[in-house]
């Protein structure tokens, strides 16, 4: 079987910077990460390869040459091997950009499964899986959170939706875009350790992908960011050092009385 | 200048003839934005069955197109999307808004790919930009540290929306307006994707990100038992019990019910927040909450910073009495 596992390298969470002419975030090579959500999406491509013969596993990321880093993590946890899709030009591609470039390097990839993680930390918006299977022309399974079967032709999961979980069966290839609860993600072993840190990744520039220069990029992006602003979270509450939990309780209820939030 | 995409529409969301109250939010939404920008607001249906199709016209459509075919009964990607983009195609809209369930950040996204244009995930509010009549999206970003506004360049412009971020108009029975069939041909119903069931959570009473109230957990309710407790309050107040990332790697609780960055962004009228520090990670997930309380310990958690009412004290002590004694408020 022929996988890919899409990643992204996303800075870590607590360390953010916005250029506030472009509003697109500014990445640092040290206070990156693999998107956490995407460690699920390896973990299950590597359960599957552990479980099937023939397989391989290819990481695929676009970014900047620092994410480099995130492939290297999904190899040290069993990927075969790494492609890093990186130019100048992508840079402050939107969903469909993003999307868009990588269908173009996965278009004729004779794969069978494509795996995602649900969504991305940073951008939080879910929308470059969906977005690439649609452009493939496959199916998309989004919100898997058990695999059930996988035969020659088709795979049967379980999707985690409101109030419940969904079974579905759909055909080959496809991608699956993968929740938290569908795994535990294993941590490095020595010997991938070293396999990764030796590994040779794909760089693949535009000069390569020879992408059309209006889809890729800001400039290929039909979303742009017109303003960011810092949002006011703190709120005028009042705290109370309450002496008993009865005090406590008849607070609570006061103010749930006064500002009528329940019907 | 003749603008070629014109009229604001709303998904609807249909599950087994009902339609979910997420579609008469985003009516709300719809409404203010088609008034500013003079034009009608549609709602589009793709149902195998619906009852009381007319209500979405009396909370605020003027217009309702719906497909209704046996093969609309589960949520196929790739159905769903055809027919959309058909409908798109013929119709040209401007604005395109769906909510953001798991059916709309499915749908949207595939949708959005066919017809190459923008979409923004997971809106909170919207502007219009009066010279271009720009729909301005705005969302929180980067784990709701920053706020975003976007803007889509290309026609329709698409957006799904956050549950809970605006109320429903109040229902005008006497509204009117059309309510349009649309049929195609057989091969558009083809579907690579076959439903086989589907098992409702029995231990969730609603989707937590339509709750009007949370009560949500995290490590200083120290006891799994503790969580007893927070559903017994959750039943009260009729509504959903959510977590911090903590106490679900613990096991105390299913990520199904976990709040925040790598779990489920909600904002309920109402959340309360025991026992929760307030990590960023948390906060990212339930700052857009209508009313926050939060009961704690330490009185420089940073949970306090956020809350419209802060209760200094030790949950553990303080949730059995609130089980008891909980009163829902008056209706306003």
């Amino acid at each position: 079987m022929n996988i890919a596992v899409l990643v992204k390298q996303v800075p870590s969470t607590d360390n953010v910077k916005i250029d506030e002419n472009t509003g697109t975030m500014i990445r640092s090579e040290l206070e990156s990460e693999m998107n956490p959500l995407d460690m699920y999406a390896v973990e299950e491509a590597v359960r599957i390869k552990e479980r099937s013969s023939n397989t391989k596993i290819t990481v695929i990321s676009m970014g900047p040459l620092s994410a480099e880093y995130a492939i290297k993590e999904a190899i040290s946890m069993g990927c075969d091997e790494g492609v890093l899709l990186t130019d100048r030009k992508y840079a402050g591609a939107d969903t469909l950009a993003t999307a868009y470039t990588l269908t173009q390097f996965l278009k004729g990839k004779e794969l069978d499964l494509i795996f995602a993680g649900e969504r991305a930390t940073d951008g939080e918006t879910g929308q470059v899986g969906p977005m690439v299977a649609t452009l493939l022309e496959i199916p998309v399974l989004t919100y898997v959170n058990k695999i059930i079967e996988i035969t020659k032709d088709d795979i049967t999961v379980q999707r985690a939706i409101e109030g419940g979980n969904e079974i579905i069966r759909t055909t080959l290839p496809v991608l699956i875009t993968v929740v938290k609860e569908i795994n535990e993600p294993r941590l490095p072993n020595l010997e991938n350790k070293l396999r990764a840190k030796k590994s040779k990744i794909d760089i693949i520039t535009n000069e390569d992908l020879k992408v059309e220069e209006d889809k890729i990029g800001l400039k290929g992006s039909p979303t742009r960011v017109v303003k960011v602003f810092y949002p006011k979270i703190s709120r005028q509450g009042e705290k109370i050092a309450v002496k008993t939990p009865q005090e406590a309780v008849a607070k609570i209820n006061d103010f749930i009385k006064e500002k009528g939030v329940i019907s | 200048m003749k603008q070629e995409h014109t009229g604001v529409w709303t998904i609807s969301e249909i599950e087994d003839g009902t339609i979910n109250p997420v579609s008469y939010e985003l009516l709300a939404w719809g409404k203010g934005l088609a008034e500013t920008l003079k034009v009608e607001l549609t709602s589009i249906v793709l149902t195998n069955k619906i009852k009381d199709i007319e209500s979405l016209i009396h909370y605020g459509a003027d217009k309702v197109y719906y497909v209704e075919n046996e093969k609309l009964e589960h949520f196929y990607p790739d159905t769903y999307t055809k027919i959309l983009h058909q409908l798109v195609e013929e119709m040209k809209p401007e604005i395109i808004l769906a909510s953001a369930t798991t059916k709309g950040r499915t749908l949207m996204p595939c949708l959005a790919a066919r017809l190459r244009t923008g979409l923004t995930a997971d809106c909170t509010d919207f502007e219009i930009e009066e010279e271009t009549r720009s729909l301005i999206q705005i969302r929180p970003a980067i784990g709701g540290n920053v706020m975003a506004k976007i803007k889509t360049m290309t026609r329709p412009q698409m957006a799904t929306v956050r549950p809970k971020s605006k109320q429903p108009l109040p229902k005008d029975e006497t509204r009117r307006g059309e309510i349009i069939k649309k049929e195609f041909n057989e091969e558009m119903y083809q579907s690579r994707y076959e439903w086989i069931n589907y098992k409702k959570d029995e231990s969730i009473d609603q989707p937590i990100q339509q709750a009007d109230v949370i009560i949500a957990g995290g490590k200083g309710l120290r006891r799994q038992e503790n969580f007893k407790y927070l559903k017994e309050i959750a039943e009260r107040l009729n509504g959903a019990v959510g977590a911090t990332r903590a106490v679900v790697d613990m096991g105390w609780i299913d990520y199904s019910h976990q709040i925040g960055l790598s779990g489920k962004t909600v904002s309920p009228k109402l959340y309360i927040a025991v026992g929760i520090s307030g990590a960023v990670q948390h906060i990212a997930g339930m700052s857009t909450s209508k009313y926050i309380i939060s009961i704690n310990k330490d009185p420089e958690a940073p949970i306090f910073k956020v809350s419209d009412l802060g209760i200094v004290g030790d949950a553990t002590e303080i949730v059995p009495l609130l089980a008891k004694e909980i009163k829902q408020g008056d209706k306003k």
